[in-house]
């Protein structure tokens, strides 16, 4: 089907990007909240058509292929449904004060520029200009993270700020190594920048070169993934920004600079000679899933302790992409799916929360399935999701991702079950004392808009039991992309 | 034989290293400032020089940025931001001189072998360009790990910045260059604005906070 007057992909980038200006020169909270949320649907739909119109063949700048397609509809559904949610959470927050209107037209604002820059990334067929996209998110998550102004906000905002820039910085100089590679081949100027005329070719790069830039570009966006030893940033940009900012940057960020890693893995697959990226993916995958379980024991914020979860799951699907082969990339992609959904449930539930309780303490929530019913089972079926438990969705990818690792690595799967279980145990024990017992706490009723949450525990859950099959003939296509 | 070109850009490409280093040992801060101008002006005229050279005009639009927006206006926002703060007598290097210059020789080191070795087939002069570019980016990293003052960290973090500037103006014909210098400058800006709004907190925080807690309800 082709549209005369429609491009999809310029809907994708042009609507937030147009959104973002009116949002910050419009007035009034109630307004803009509607006009946000109205954006992000207008930009949901587009990116839902590119299943049904034309695609572009790849220019110089953009592409659209079977593997950021997904991508691109994940982000823009997560994104719509967070600025519902995102639309009564911020009518609480300048209720209480702790926004002021000037600071919303801001967090409107920069809430679609960041929608913009991730869509460009996923649509980005250069390597530069993903790069260039990757950083503008970045930057306006920063701004977010440190909106509530206070000590701690900004300290969470400054070392996220920090440790992404050097993480950016990295993947900078690794990007200018893979062109150096790329030249004697390529020739001067744009081709090489070009990611699938890059592909064509790899074979014949340099492929020394190539691997010294793979380890910059892995070290560059894994900060950004939040892999193991260069996780700082993530529990307290997550921790102190407001909770549809947490929601986002677990569900969406972290698999932007993922996919950015993932093409990099496919450009790296293409050269014979070169590395293998998997060990290196899979050690880091293991080492996060194992140090994040450990550090689930300890959390005492409600917010800490998902950020916590995130890094555990990104280590999981790392691990599954570098495991590789047709059975684990088909659980990596189904996972990274599967986590975008739930636990972005999980934070709107913990947003409504924590302004219920006004607290983010454990300690102080008890209870919940009593005096709010609604959110405090959305939450239960959340994290009983995120733990792993049949028959929701991310049972279904995790069972995948160990028996494909049994087939072939019986050792690493005893490992990878270890630190599975040590996650479940964690987030059970935390479970049981925030939902169930005696209430602690307000028990003001909840002002809180249920249809995202339970619109994305419904999808977890359909996933779990029945998933399509030409959903799954799609994602065997594409993990038979990813090598 | 070397021809003059590749004689002068590797002078200023070495520079840079050598400017680098000598970020290092700088204790106050105003002075570690005035070596990272420095280092931001060798830095134009090494891309200056790239420009003429690969007779690539749209370079000298990155080497006007880095002139005036990083030897000028952001050292002489920070000197302002530090005299109002009142830290500039502040010593505050986290690890000792010693120490410090031994790893930053060794990351010198390392730098050249190993770019060294694995661009063996390149032209010289990216392929040099390179390795001194990745040492210029390590000596930064190195900086950012050894201070402990926020101000000092950007610092680090654009020395560093100017060694990737440095790379992509030597990998021949790469497109972007321009457009990614002026999104570090952007970044830059922000971060600059950052630590003021972070150091100015810092101040005056028991104030403000313990108000915003009275409130909003005690949080933890």
């Amino acid at each position: 089907m082709n549209l005369p007057f429609f491009a999809p992909v310029t809907a994708v980038l042009l609507i937030p990007i147009c959104s973002a200006a009116l949002l910050a020169a419009l007035p009034g909270y109630r307004l803009t909240a509607r006009l946000n949320v109205v954006a992000s649907l207008a930009t949901f739909l587009s990116a839902l058509s590119l299943f049904v119109v034309e695609r572009p063949s790849p220019g110089p700048y953009v592409l659209i292929d079977d593997l950021n397609i997904v991508f691109i509809v994940l982000n823009t559904f997560v994104g719509f449904t967070t600025s519902i949610f995102s639309a009564s959470y911020i009518a609480h927050e300048l209720e209480t004060g702790r926004l002021t209107p000037v600071y919303l037209r801001f967090y409107h604002a920069m809430y679609q520029i960041m929608m913009f820059g991730m869509n460009l990334a996923f649509v980005s067929n250069n390597i530069g200009l993903m790069w260039v996209a990757v950083e503008l998110a970045t930057l306006t998550t920063v701004l977010m993270v440190g909106i509530y102004r206070t000590h701690a906000a900004l300290e969470a905002a400054w070392k996220y700020f920090i440790l992404g820039s050097v993480g950016i910085a990295l993947a900078l100089f690794g990007t200018i190594l893979v062109y150096m590679a790329a030249r004697p081949v390529m020739g001067e100027g744009q081709d090489g920048m070009v990611w699938t005329l890059l592909v064509e070719r790899a074979a014949n790069f340099d492929a020394a070169l190539l691997n010294v830039a793979f380890v910059f570009l892995f070290l560059g966006y894994g900060t950004k993934v939040g892999l193991a030893p260069l996780h700082a940033w993530l529990p307290d940009a997550h921790a102190e920004g407001p909770t549809p900012i947490s929601a986002v940057l677990s569900g969406l960020l972290l698999n932007v600079a993922l996919y950015a890693l993932l093409r990099f893995k496919i450009l790296l697959a293409a050269n014979p000679a070169s590395i293998a990226p998997g060990p290196l993916m899979v050690t880091m995958g293991l080492v996060s899933l194992i140090f994040a379980a450990f550090m689930l024991y300890r959390r005492r914020d409600i917010k800490r302790l998902f950020a916590y979860s995130s890094i555990e799951h990104m280590g999981i699907i790392v691990f599954a992409f570098g495991m590789g082969g047709p059975l684990a990339n088909f659980a990596g992609l189904l996972h990274m799916v599967m986590h975008s959904l739930t636990k972005s449930a999980i934070f709107y539930a913990v947003g409504h929360i924590s302004q219920i309780k006004g607290t983010q303490r454990i300690s102080r929530i008890r209870g919940l399935t009593v005096t709010h019913p609604a959110l405090g089972w959305g939450l239960v079926v959340g994290v009983v999701a995120i733990a792993g438990l049949p028959p929701l969705g991310i049972f279904m990818s995790e069972f995948l991702v160990v028996s494909s690792t049994f087939a072939r690595q019986p050792l690493l799967a005893i490992v990878l079950v270890f630190g599975l279980l040590l996650a479940f145990g964690a987030l059970t024990l935390r479970l049981t004392s925030v939902a169930f017992g005696e209430p602690r706490g307000s028990t003001a009723p909840a002002d809180a808009s249920y249809i995202p949450m339970f619109a994305h525990l419904a999808l977890v859950l359909g996933a779990g039991i029945y998933l399509p099959a030409p959903l799954v003939v799609w994602f065997q296509h594409v993990a038979q992309l990813l090598g | 034989m070397h021809s003059l070109a590749f004689d002068i850009s590797h002078t200023l490409a070495g520079g840079l290293v050598l400017i680098s280093l000598m970020m290092l040992y700088q204790d106050r801060l105003y002075s570690l400032l005035n070596v990272f101008a420095l280092h931001a002006l060798v830095l134009s005229l090494s891309v200056a020089w790239q420009a003429f050279i690969q007779d690539a005009p749209h370079l000298y639009v990155t080497a006007v940025i880095a002139l005036v927006f990083k030897a000028i206006v952001i050292p002489v926002a920070l000197h302002r931001i530090v005299k109002q703060l009142g830290i500039h007598r502040d010593i505050e290097s986290a690890v000792g001189i010693g120490p410090t210059m031994l790893a930053g020789m060794g990351l010198v080191a390392l730098s050249l072998v190993l770019m060294l070795r694995v661009t063996s087939d390149a032209d010289p002069l990216a392929r040099e360009d390179l390795a001194f570019a990745l040492s210029v980016v390590l000596l930064g990293l190195l900086v950012m790990v050894t201070r402990r003052n926020a101000v000092s960290q950007v610092v680090g973090f654009m020395s560093l910045e100017n060694g990737l500037v440095l790379a992509a103006t030597g990998a021949k014909g790469m497109p972007l260059v321009v457009e990614i210098s002026v999104a570090f400058s952007i970044l830059i800006a922000f971060i600059v604005i950052g630590i003021f709004l972070f150091r100015i907190r810092e101040r005056f925080d028991s104030v403000d906070v313990s108000a915003l807690d009275d409130f909003r309800g005690e949080r933890r």
